[in-house]
């Protein structure tokens, strides 16, 4: 015990080495220059012109519709799972934990090609969807929601998944005992209680939704007003239009930053 | 003259298998050289030359996006056509769709990809469909040529534009549909060493070598028409 606090005191005395300091400092530059990059050349443009170019308002009016839909899709269909997951005792739960957690490690391309595989024209089931429904997904704006959400609803799922497991079970077992039901007990005590991750997730999920490039350009093609969102647009319009690419990249940008603010308490307080 | 060192060539994805032979016979003939290849759109190529990718040779699918370059400072001399190419309809093996020709992608209720119109083979496309008079919807507009033959080859397209090289070189997954040379347009490749090539005598050499009669008649053998 005591020679634990003397060690504190002079680990806290002695500082960092310089060595670790000038790594860390180069680390750091890998991080920040970029960013200074962009902003260097991004504030000497005309950030106006480029925000109102129609193909430029086509690109962000689909981004917030698509990551938006894609956000509803991980709510309607993470909550539940992430439930299943959290509370139900079946086998193969691990194996479906592992599975629905892959993508936050998949190539977002890999995705893209499995996505494709199993909904595209010739796919395991889209070719019934094809065929019985005439329902074909890849190119079209549907398609461009399926490959965010197949990419961002893990962050979702994650997120609340974990909070489920950490909320105080006695709670939801007193509301029982004074004769709520179990979808009473699940609206009005485990919802108020995992509120804080539900956003948090929604949030990370819908940010991660509006950044995806490989999974959607390899599922859903690339056509402005369909699929081409604000990151196919940045891509193609450095090929053609760099002043317009590096202002999107702003935009994306700013978007990010603002979702770190927004969830700065959940997460910085916690690491 | 003894050469030596890494080439590194940017080139078109149309020239992706021909360049990957025409590199290896430019090895051997050349041992101690190394060429290094990257492929993509030719716009592609050109931004990232403009960024500053380290290049030593460019060749592109059309002469505007050589033009770019040219015009921004970075080639040495002038450019070169090495090759021509045909466009050609490209559909699944056995053609299920029954696609005949440029007329028969304006049906509706067909799916047809086409490269973008800054990709050289997205505006061949708009060229040859210009000429025929012809306004087909594309359901995507793909980077690259390759992106296009992949999706007709996935199944997800029922056709696509790209070049009769690339059909050649898909191999049996798809065939292609010839365009009658009345709305058929020829594709022209430049090629030249860039100015910033760390390695210049290499460079000039490989640009050399793909003119030379070996180097054409490699490009042949892939289905490049002849300079």
């Amino acid at each position: 015990m005591t020679s634990g606090v003397a060690r504190m005191r002079r680990s806290r005395r002695e500082g960092v080495p310089l060595l670790a300091l000038v790594v860390a400092a180069a680390g750091a530059a890998v991080f920040v220059l970029p960013l200074i990059g962009l902003l260097w050349r991004g504030f000497g443009s005309d950030v106006w012109e480029a925000l109102t170019a129609p193909a430029v308002r086509t690109a962000l009016w689909l981004s917030l519709v698509c990551s938006l839909s894609a956000t509803g899709f991980a709510v309607v269909f993470g909550l539940p799972l992430a439930w299943v997951q959290a509370r139900a005792q079946f086998p193969g739960r691990t194996l479906l934990r592992g599975i629905t957690m892959l993508p936050i490690v998949l190539p977002p391309v890999v995705g893209g090609v499995a996505l494709l595989l199993a909904f595209g024209r010739r796919g395991l089931l889209g070719q019934w969807l094809d065929e019985y429904l005439g329902l074909r997904l890849p190119f079209t704006t549907a398609g461009a929601v399926l490959a965010e959400a197949f990419v961002a609803t893990p962050f979702f799922i994650l997120t609340v998944e974990g909070a489920l497991r950490s909320v105080d079970r006695r709670l939801e077992d007193a509301a029982r005992t004074l004769g709520a039901g179990r979808w009473t007990v699940f609206r009005r005590v485990t919802i108020p209680l995992i509120r804080p991750s539900l956003q948090a997730g929604a949030v990370l999920c819908w940010a991660r939704a509006l950044g995806e490039f490989g999974a959607t350009i390899t599922f859903a093609g690339n056509f402005p007003g369909r699929t081409q969102t604000i990151p196919l647009a940045v891509y193609l319009a450095l090929e053609t239009n760099p002043e317009a690419g590096i202002v999107l990249s702003l935009i994306l940008l700013g978007i990010s930053l603002a979702v770190l603010v927004g969830l700065r308490q959940r997460w910085w307080s916690v690491l | 003259m003894r050469l030596a060192g890494t080439v590194r060539v940017f080139a078109a994805a149309s020239l992706t298998a021909a360049f990957q032979r025409m590199a290896s016979a430019f090895e051997k003939a050349h041992p101690g050289v190394a060429v290094e290849l990257n492929f993509a759109g030719s716009q592609t190529l050109v931004q990232q030359i403009q960024e500053g990718a380290p290049a030593d040779v460019f060749a592109s699918a059309d002469e505007t996006n050589m033009q770019k370059l040219v015009a921004s400072g970075e080639i040495a001399g002038t450019p070169q056509l090495f090759a021509h190419n045909a466009l050609q309809i490209v559909v699944a093996a056995g053609n299920p769709k029954h696609i005949g020709g440029l007329a028969d992608l304006a049906k509706p209720g067909l799916t047809i990809t086409l490269c973008g119109p800054t990709v050289p083979c997205g505006r061949y496309a708009g060229e040859a469909f210009g000429k025929a008079v012809l306004a087909v919807p594309a359901a995507s507009q793909e980077l690259d040529v390759k992106a296009v033959v992949t999706k007709v080859a996935l199944g997800e397209a029922d056709a696509g534009i790209v070049y009769v090289t690339d059909v050649r070189a898909a191999g049996s997954t798809v065939e292609g549909v010839d365009i009658p040379a009345a709305s058929n347009v020829v594709a022209r490749y430049p090629i030249a060493p860039l100015k910033s090539a760390p390695n210049p005598a290499t460079a000039a050499a490989f640009v050399a070598f793909v003119l030379s009669p070996e180097g054409q008649k490699g490009l042949a053998t892939f289905g490049f028409l002849p300079r």
